[in-house]
């Protein structure tokens, strides 16, 4: 791969609380290449979210980065004090939530806020930042932009404001875009719409996304490459034929296992027994031994790192080549 | 799946309209006019007993509705419920309604908003036994309450916490738990498991299903999961805007899919497959679901239906028999549609 554009190394997101720091995001990395889609899976409580807002600068205190570094573009960005980032964020990093509801002001118009917006951004007067939203608007599939940029987002449906939430993250030309479960509050026809859309406009302008979402659907069908986290750590990472397919993980085997799917209709769905546990309670070794049906003792007591696994890389101690496992495990 | 028996519930022609209508003020002043939603317009299915049955669609199209009005939650505003032959609408009181009652219990979607937080488990599921007069004894209720617990795979030392010491899934038992305390035979499913996480999705579903088998319940089960409704369900309703637009068995709706709408939701769900054809396009479809205010003429769908022509504009289309598919179209009618 060429130089990527945001690598993220050894990320620890910590929250300190009466009882002692908890670690909400423990020691992950990752890198984006410009134009790639990486999308991030994990259940509630998993990271997903926080590692996105690590990324865009936005994590609400107590939270705050620990540890780790952040690059983007070739330059450190986890550092940079708030002036600095914001100035980043919205330019060079737009931002995509679940609730376009949150991300818009309802007492401003649709055009002011697309405005406002560019003008941070872009050196541009008045009337050519009026230009470029409507154009924006257009391309984002909102008919009648030059009527529709004077209307407030109460006037907007819930699908046609997850577009102008894609417009504002688009105004600046923006090289990656976070996205955070930008379809789960819509409808599945309309969260259709909305997927074809990103992609869309990735492909054309090259942007780069990271895509957090809890639905491996949408992962399939927009993904180039799939991050799975699991309390608070990152279990594997690949391409998503290799993660959706043949999964190395035992987590994401079980969690690929458990979707329920159309065409194959069983009697009983498979599933991972027990819950993710809360960050209280994140056991020693490997996070997810207590629920892995195929734990044995080391995992109970060396947290595994990353390993090359076929396809993929997986922090998984069966794919560790030089330990105990090799004897027990065929070649893949 | 056991054979289903005889009907157990009848929806006739259920309408529910919700009065959306401006201020006294604004209509004396400015010669507003009065406005209402019509949630329901007009649906009939019926539920034999043991079988599941779910109702799918987009937010909006009214299947929680469906959901309060069979529960009592809701007072219809037209049309008739009965279940095993009794009409909802003669139990005029409190008391005539009780017994009726207890054998139809609802499970909400969201397990942390139906769960009094400062209420031990215990007494969160006791309270149905209490309400009903069920048990004879205090002995009795522990053991009543145990027993739930471990019906649904908790223990009874749960039963001394609190809501907020559990999992969303733990919680999603304690009220199927509360739910089953009655002794139910139906069970009103609101988006169940839309809450919970997928590994945690697939426990709370084959859950249900062992309960089905155990307890011979008859469920009604709402998503707009189809993928979750195609492994729970026996036979499926799908709704649009307040109309019920197809019905048939679940294998059946998968398969052969006649109405407009539910082709474009099943093409539209996102599906793991993607992943391995890698780069197969789905066409999105156009349009959004219009303002339930202000509804279209004729077939309601018609504004997004590739179909629609002159009469779908004008009258609207009655569910008919098309093979053992009930279908509300014009165009399957006129077999004017594409197999």
């Amino acid at each position: 791969m060429a130089e990527p554009l945001l690598r993220v190394e050894h990320l620890r997101v910590e929250v300190p609380t009466r009882r002692g720091t908890l670690v909400a995001v423990d020691d992950i990395s990752f890198s984006i290449g410009p134009g790639e889609v990486l999308g991030v899976v994990g259940e509630s409580g998993a990271g997903k979210s926080l590692t996105g807002a690590a990324i865009i600068g936005l994590l609400e205190p107590p939270l705050r980065i620990a540890g780790g570094r952040i690059d983007f573009a070739g330059r450190r960005i986890d550092n940079l004090p708030y002036e600095a980032m914001r100035r980043i964020r919205g330019k060079e990093i737009g931002a995509i939530f679940q609730d376009p509801l949150t991300s818009l002001n309802p007492l401003y118009t649709v055009g002011q806020q697309l405005i406002e917006t560019i003008r941070t951004h872009l050196d541009l007067g008045a009337t050519a930042a009026r230009e470029r939203a409507i154009v924006l608007l257009r391309e984002v599939g909102i008919a009648g932009g030059e009527r529709r940029i004077d209307h407030y987002p109460h006037q907007f449906s819930g699908g046609m404001r997850q577009r102008v939430v894609i417009a504002l993250a688009l105004a600046a030309n923006p090289r990656l875009i976070v996205a955070d479960e930008p379809t789960t509050a819509l409808d599945v026809s309309i969260q259709a719409q909305i997927i074809a859309l990103l992609k869309l406009l990735c492909r054309e302008h090259g942007t780069a996304i990271m895509l957090v979402t809890h639905d491996m659907g949408v992962i399939a069908e927009t993904a180039d490459r799939v991050a799975v986290m699991y309390a608070g750590r990152l279990v594997e990472i690949g391409p998503v034929r290799t993660v959706v397919a043949e999964p190395h993980h035992p987590y994401t085997v079980g969690l690929m296992r458990s979707i329920p799917r159309i065409g194959q209709r069983t009697d009983r769905l498979s599933q991972i027994n027990g819950s993710m546990p809360r960050l209280t309670e994140i056991p020693p070794g490997c996070p997810f031994n207590p629920r892995c049906p195929e734990v044995f003792d080391r995992c109970r007591r060396e947290r595994p790192d990353l390993l090359r696994a076929p396809g993929s890389d997986a922090a998984c101690w069966l794919y560790d080549t030089h330990g105990a496992a090799l004897e027990g495990a065929e070649p893949r | 799946m056991s054979e289903p028996g005889e009907t157990l519930l009848e929806v006739s022609d259920l309408k529910r309209y919700f009065d959306v209508s401006p201020s006294l003020l604004e209509r004396v002043l400015q010669g507003k006019e009065r406005a209402s939603v019509k949630a329901l317009d007009g649906i009939s299915f019926s539920i034999r007993r043991g079988e599941t049955f779910a109702l799918v669609g987009e937010s909006g199209c009214g299947k929680s509705t469906v959901a309060r009005c069979i529960v009592g939650l809701y007072r219809p505003s037209a049309g008739h419920i009965s279940f095993e032959g009794a009409e909802f609408a003669s139990l005029k009181t409190r008391q005539a309604m009780a017994p009726l009652r207890r054998r139809i219990q609802m499970i909400f979607q969201d397990p942390y908003a139906s769960l009094d937080p400062r209420w031990r488990v215990r007494r969160i599921i006791a309270e149905p036994l209490v309400t009903h007069g069920l048990v004879p004894d205090k002995t009795a209720l522990r053991d009543r309450v145990d027993e739930l617990l471990q019906q649904v795979r908790l223990s009874p030392a749960d039963g001394d916490k609190y809501p907020h010491e559990f999992s969303g899934g733990q919680r999603q038992r304690i009220s199927i738990a509360r739910a089953l305390a009655a002794r139910p035979e139906f069970l009103v499913c609101d988006e169940p498991t839309s809450a919970l996480d997928v590994s945690v999705q697939a426990q709370i579903l084959n859950l249900m299903k062992d309960l089905q088998r155990d307890f011979g319940l008859t469920y009604l089960f709402i998503s707009h999961n189809l993928a979750v409704i195609y492994q729970i369900s026996d036979r499926i309703g799908v709704m649009y805007l307040g109309r019920l637009v197809e019905v048939a068995a679940t294998g059946r709706l998968f398969e052969r899919p006649r109405h407009p709408y539910t082709r474009l939701l099943l093409e539209t769900i996102p599906r793991l497959e993607a992943a391995a054809g890698g780069g197969t396009e789905r066409e999105p479809v156009a349009g959004e679901v219009p303002n339930p205010i202000d509804p279209p003429p004729g077939c309601a769908f018609h504004p997004r239906c590739p179909f629609a022509n002159d009469r779908c504009r004008v009258e609207r289309p009655e569910l008919r028999a098309d093979d053992t598919t009930l279908v509300a179209c014009h165009a399957v009618e006129e077999g004017r549609l594409p197999a």
